[in-house]
């Protein structure tokens, strides 16, 4: 935090606009450039945390799939905090 | 193969700059001894004659080259003040109707045999008129201005680009105003190039002088302007020819106490 940034927290003043026009840029050209609508992204969230569920306990609520720009290269970012394994996977059992 | 220096001019959005920067950087590459062409490829808007002031010395046009009706030495419009400088004017608007990329490779194949630099001026989109233009470009330079709707179009126009295989790609910032970037309210130098990862051929100050030259038809480059944007456009043209001359620092645009202050504010705390 800069000093200009503490100071606009204590007079709850907005941050300066360029920061958050960065970030939204950030976040329109990560979904521009993948060609994903936010409908296609949401369906690709559920289906990878249903996989992954059955794997491990993972909190539903705090698991975080999203897109994610550097370089102009994009990621998808999956952020799924694991409560914990799920006891002995059944051995042989269908998936 | 020629070794002519095709260059696409484009950005996406429109009214950010080609023109502006296709007239100027035409200007500053013939001063500094390069044959150069501009070749008008905004058949549907036409204005790149007008801020050459070449507008009442058009016969002939690219569509009378491709038709085969004239020779392209008829077409050309060769500068008054600045003889090394050539303008291709754009033809009929009705010209889009049929226009193909391969008309666009005819025409530069033809200017590539007599120019160093072949200069084109691209229309905003990214339809047919870009693709068209893209098709005969070997690199290209972006013209984006710190606005995220400017930027996003660029990046969609940087995309295209990629997949087309034109290469380099280099960035131009035009209308930087150095106040507001330094309060933080205009994305910074920084925050652009590395949000289109692209390398930064130069930036060119909001210049109110830009606007008086293209009232008398007159590039800021055509005379020996101290103005910022005249020096911007004579520094790209330097950098385009292979010179390695420092990029303007908005930041030094604006010392003293206020500048000093501003750095302060900056400073770290936790
Ligand atoms: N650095 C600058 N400072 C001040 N004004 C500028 C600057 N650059 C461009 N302009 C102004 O912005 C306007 C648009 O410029 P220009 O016509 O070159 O854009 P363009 O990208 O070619 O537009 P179009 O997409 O319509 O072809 C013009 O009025 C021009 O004078
Ligand atoms: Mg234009």
């Amino acid at each position: 935090m800069t000093l200009k940034d503490f100071i606009d927290k204590l007079l709850r003043r907005q941050p300066a606009s360029a920061e958050t026009a960065k970030e939204r840029l950030q976040l329109v050209l990560a979904h521009d450039r993948s060609d994903l609508n936010p409908e296609l992204l949401e369906q690709m969230r559920r289906e990878i945390l249903e996989v992954v569920a059955r794997y491990v306990e993972i909190d539903l609520a705090e698991g975080d799939v999203s897109l994610e720009t550097e370089d102009r290269v994009t990621a998808l970012v999956a952020n799924l905090p694991i409560r914990r394994s799920i006891a002995q996977p059944s051995k042989g059992g269908t998936l | 193969m020629s070794t002519t220096r095709t260059i696409l001019i484009c950005s996406g959005k429109g009214g950010v700059g080609k023109t502006t920067t296709t007239a100027n950087l035409g200007i500053a590459l013939a001063r500094q001894g390069a044959k150069t062409v501009v070749l008008d490829a905004d058949f549907g808007l036409r204005n790149l004659d007008l801020l050459l002031g070449l507008e009442n010395r058009i016969v002939y046009t690219a569509q009378e080259v491709l038709a085969e009706t004239c020779r392209l030495e008829q077409a050309l419009v060769k500068h008054k003040q600045e003889p090394n400088l050539a303008l291709l004017p754009a033809g009929n608007p009705r010209m889009l109707e049929w226009l193909k990329p391969k008309d666009m490779q005819a025409i530069v194949a033809l200017l590539e045999r007599q120019f160093d630099y072949v200069l084109i001026d691209c229309p905003a989109g990214i339809e047919d008129g870009f693709k068209n233009a893209a098709a005969a470009a070997r690199e290209a330079v972006v013209i984006t201005t710190p606005e995220v709707a400017a930027v996003r179009d660029a990046d969609r126009v940087i995309g295209l680009l990629n997949t087309k295989g034109v290469q380099p790609v280099q960035l131009v910032l035009n209308r930087v105003r150095p106040k507001m970037m330094s309060n933080q309210e205009m994305l910074s130098v920084d925050d652009v190039t590395d949000i289109l990862a692209l390398p930064l051929l130069g930036l060119v100050f909001e210049d109110e002088q830009v606007i008086v030259s293209t009232n008398r038809g007159e590039p800021l480059t055509l005379s020996d302007s101290s103005s910022p944007a005249a020096q911007a456009y004579g520094n790209i043209a330097q950098r385009l020819q292979g010179e390695d001359i420092p990029l303007m620092d908005p930041s030094q645009a604006r010392r003293g106490l206020r500048a000093r202050m501003r750095k302060l504010m900056q400073t770290r705390i936790f």
